[in-house]
């Protein structure tokens, strides 16, 4: 990448003797999106707040445009935009009283505030609701809000944490739509969520982080090429298969792995395609499938194959 | 300034929106203002004293029955005559203030007394032991009316001539006829010539009115020493303490909402904004003091409008005395804030300490009750100087230069408390 909007070099910070983020590094382009991904306690928030300037970090820098944030002036704090997990918003104050405070906080008065007020809650289909207070919206249209309160300074990077959490499919449509736009207009975006299918319809880079460490900085085709499975079969059977025969199944052609739990079987395949002629052997083997299903190999394998251990854990 | 004004904004809007919480603010201090300024002596600041007291009549003495009829005649006592265990039943149960016992012989035995340095009869006085003061006002009663009547009837009544003669008799018969016996026969014999020249019908119209006899040789002329005649107002301290009690309670939450907003996450939120955390403070602590000054002023409002409190001295201070207080009660709920660092903590840190403040500073009870000690200890309690600078502008009618020392002193503990809670703050964000 060349001239980065955002660049992190071996970001450090310790809580006692706890190393939580440990010599991280990476990039951000303008209009690009990169998917943050980790368990908890992986050190993805520590590094979100050292970029938005709510941690001081204990070395490495962060630079916008090329210029140092670790102390960072007034003026870059203003080219970052905040999501944050938690519903950052007074449920007292109506939404367009929210917007206001949210604006004036970066110095936005008069006709100018009202116009980006106006846009953004347009941007989170919000419009309508203006004069509502939160106390009465959807967790849905909390998070629109929530996102919204974010965009009023027009921020060249957003960083959303997990902004999805609790919410229905019409506000998550809503809100890929409003990032999306987003990204068409330049605005870089830093996404962390444990919903991979979110990190993958938006990143076009991904960052996995675990115990502090980045384990992983690559686009999402390179990390599914580090999988042995592209696709997985799930079978479950009437009663328990017996131990030769799941052996016999384990050397079948395109299976890379068998496991099972019980009468259920989860088989990776080098290829989807394997799937049905996998079924027609076993039910010729005498042991048909009560049901069966095929799925993608999705991040949450990644992260399992390179660490051994689930993103939930 | 934009942003500091929207944050102010956002507070009152905040504050305001919450009509009950605001009702309750407001109503508590002048229910509780009500109350005690009435307890305090209302308006007129004269609540007159009345005492129920028990009587045990156990002597029919002439002397005892005029000490009767005095103590009945006083405008400050109800006097219902007992046996003597009701009446110590009703004084343990709180029903009485007092009981007295008037002792067998007592009219007698108080004659002998007045002219000898024999043995006195006594008065037992059954009292309850919540109301000393109540004990200290009926026994100096029953000292200014046993005087009168043991006096009036050693002088003019039957029991004094009868006294009188037997006296004489005994002094006759002393073997040892020294100057001091010589002396208090020729005292009697001129009494018993006194008793004998005055007339009958004029002894009859006296016993009973109870004007012979011995008084007290002055009387007092009582003058209020406040801003004016008659313009003390019980009310006006109490307004003062209730209202000092309340906004420091409001001051904590001012602290509080700073821990809530931690919690919810809202404050981090704030601070990625190209804001200090300092800035976010002052923008808290600044919402804060003009929130409590409105609802000093709303609520000396209500003490002015209907319990005829008067900012009798001056308007300038009062308004100083009232600002800076708003303003020590506003840093004072950062600085609980940042040493309870949980709102759970912090609130019950706070109420303790707010109860020790508003006591110390005299919001309950005036400091001068207090003894002396504890009256100069308690001038490094800031809320001392808040009530004390209150009650000097509006009844005591005091000038600016007894307000700016008390605005001085508190202003000084607003800007220790200040920089203590930042220094917190800082030190937990490190």
């Amino acid at each position: 990448m060349s001239n980065p909007l955002l660049c992190v070099r071996e970001l450090s910070k310790s809580f006692g003797e706890r190393r939580a983020v440990d010599k991280v590094s990476f990039s951000l382009e303008a209009g690009r999106t990169l998917g943050l991904i980790g368990p908890n306690g992986a050190g993805k928030s520590t590094t979100v707040s050292m970029i938005c300037g709510l941690l001081r970090p204990d070395g490495g820098e962060i630079l916008i445009n090329g210029e140092s944030l670790t102390h960072g002036t007034a003026a870059l704090r203003r080219e970052i935009g905040l999501v944050p997990q938690d519903l950052a918003i007074y449920e007292d104050l109506s939404t367009h009283e929210n917007l206001h405070l949210f604006g004036a906080l970066y110095g936005l008065t008069g006709a100018t505030l009202k116009s980006r007020c106006d846009e953004a809650l347009d941007r989170v289909k919000l419009a309508d609701r203006a004069k509502d207070k939160p106390a009465t919206f959807s967790g849905g249209m909390k998070r629109r809000l929530n996102i919204a309160a974010a965009l009023l300074h027009q921020p060249r990077l957003l960083i959303l944490d997990e902004p999805t959490v609790g919410v229905d499919p019409q506000s998550r449509n809503a809100i890929f739509d409003s990032l999306e736009s987003l990204q068409r207009e330049g605005c870089a975006l830093i996404y962390t969520s444990h919903y991979m299918e979110e990190v993958e319809r938006l990143a076009a880079h991904i960052v996995i982080i675990d115990h502090g460490r980045v384990i992983a900085d690559e686009t999402p085709a390179a990390l599914y090429r580090r999988l042995p499975a592209q696709a997985a079969l799930e079978v479950e059977f009437a009663r328990e298969p017996l131990a030769d025969w799941l052996d016999a199944v384990a050397t079948r052609p395109g299976v890379t792995s068998c496991s099972h739990a019980g009468e259920r079987l989860h088989i990776g395949l080098t290829d989807a395609a394997a799937g049905l002629p996998l079924i027609n052997w076993m039910a010729e083997q005498g042991w048909p499938p009560a049901h069966f299903a095929t799925a993608r190999a999705d991040l949450e394998d990644i992260f399992l194959t390179l660490t051994g251990r689930t993103l939930r854990d | 300034m934009t942003a500091l004004f929207a944050l102010i904004r956002k507070d009152l809007i905040l504050f305001l929106g919450d009509r009950r919480a605001l009702f309750v603010t407001l109503a508590m201090p002048i229910l509780l203002g009500a109350f005690f300024g009435y307890l305090f002596g209302g308006v007129s600041g004269k609540r007159e004293t009345h005492l129920n007291v028990g009587l045990v009549q156990q002597d029919n003495s002439e002397a005892s029955q005029k000490l009767v009829a005095a103590l009945k005649s006083e405008p400050s006592l109800t006097v219902t005559e007992l046996g003597r265990d009701e009446a110590r039943d009703k004084v343990t149960k709180g029903k009485l203030h007092a009981a007295l016992v008037i002792p067998p012989g007592f009219g007698e035995a108080a004659g002998s007394a007045f002219f000898s340095q024999g043995s006195k009869p006594e008065i037992t006085v059954y009292y309850d032991p919540s109301q000393g003061a109540a004990l200290q006002m009926v026994k100096g009663l029953i000292t200014q009316h046993a005087m009168q009547a043991v006096s009036g009837e050693m002088f003019g009544g039957k029991g004094g001539e009868r006294l009188v003669e037997r006296s004489l008799a005994d002094l006759e018969k002393t073997p040892n006829q020294t100057a001091e016996v010589r002396d208090l026969r020729g005292l009697l014999g001129s009494l018993q010539t006194f008793q004998k020249n005055r007339a009958a019908p004029e002894r009859a119209n006296e016993a009973g009115k109870g004007n012979v006899g011995l008084s007290l040789p002055f009387v007092t002329r009582d003058e209020a020493m406040s801003s004016g005649p008659d313009q003390y107002n019980g009310y006006a301290h109490s307004f003062a303490g209730m209202a000092v009690q309340f906004i420091l309670f409001m001051g904590i939450d001012t602290g509080i909402a700073v821990l809530l907003a931690k919690r919810q996450g809202i404050w981090n939120r704030l601070l990625a904004s190209p804001l200090s955390e300092n800035t976010l403070l002052l923008a808290r602590a600044l919402s804060g003091a003009l929130i409590a000054f409105v609802l000093i002023c709303i609520i000396f409002a209500v003490a002015a409008l209907f319990f005829g409190v008067r900012i009798t001295g001056s308007v300038i201070g009062f308004v100083g005395v009232c600002a800076s207080f708003a303003l020590l009660a506003s840093s004072f709920g950062l600085l609980v804030a940042a040493f309870g660092r949980t709102p759970e903590a912090a609130r019950s840190l706070a109420i303790f300490v707010t109860l020790i403040l508003v006591m110390l500073g005299g919001a309950w009870v005036p400091a001068f009750v207090f003894p002396e000690w504890l009256q100069t200890a308690t001038l490094v309690v800031p809320t001392r100087w808040a009530v004390d600078g209150l009650d000097a502008m509006t009844w005591r009618g005091q000038g600016l230069s007894v307000a700016l020392p008390a605005m001085a002193v508190q202003l000084g503990f607003t800007a220790l408390f200040g920089m203590l809670a930042l220094w917190k703050f800082r030190q937990q964000r490190a």
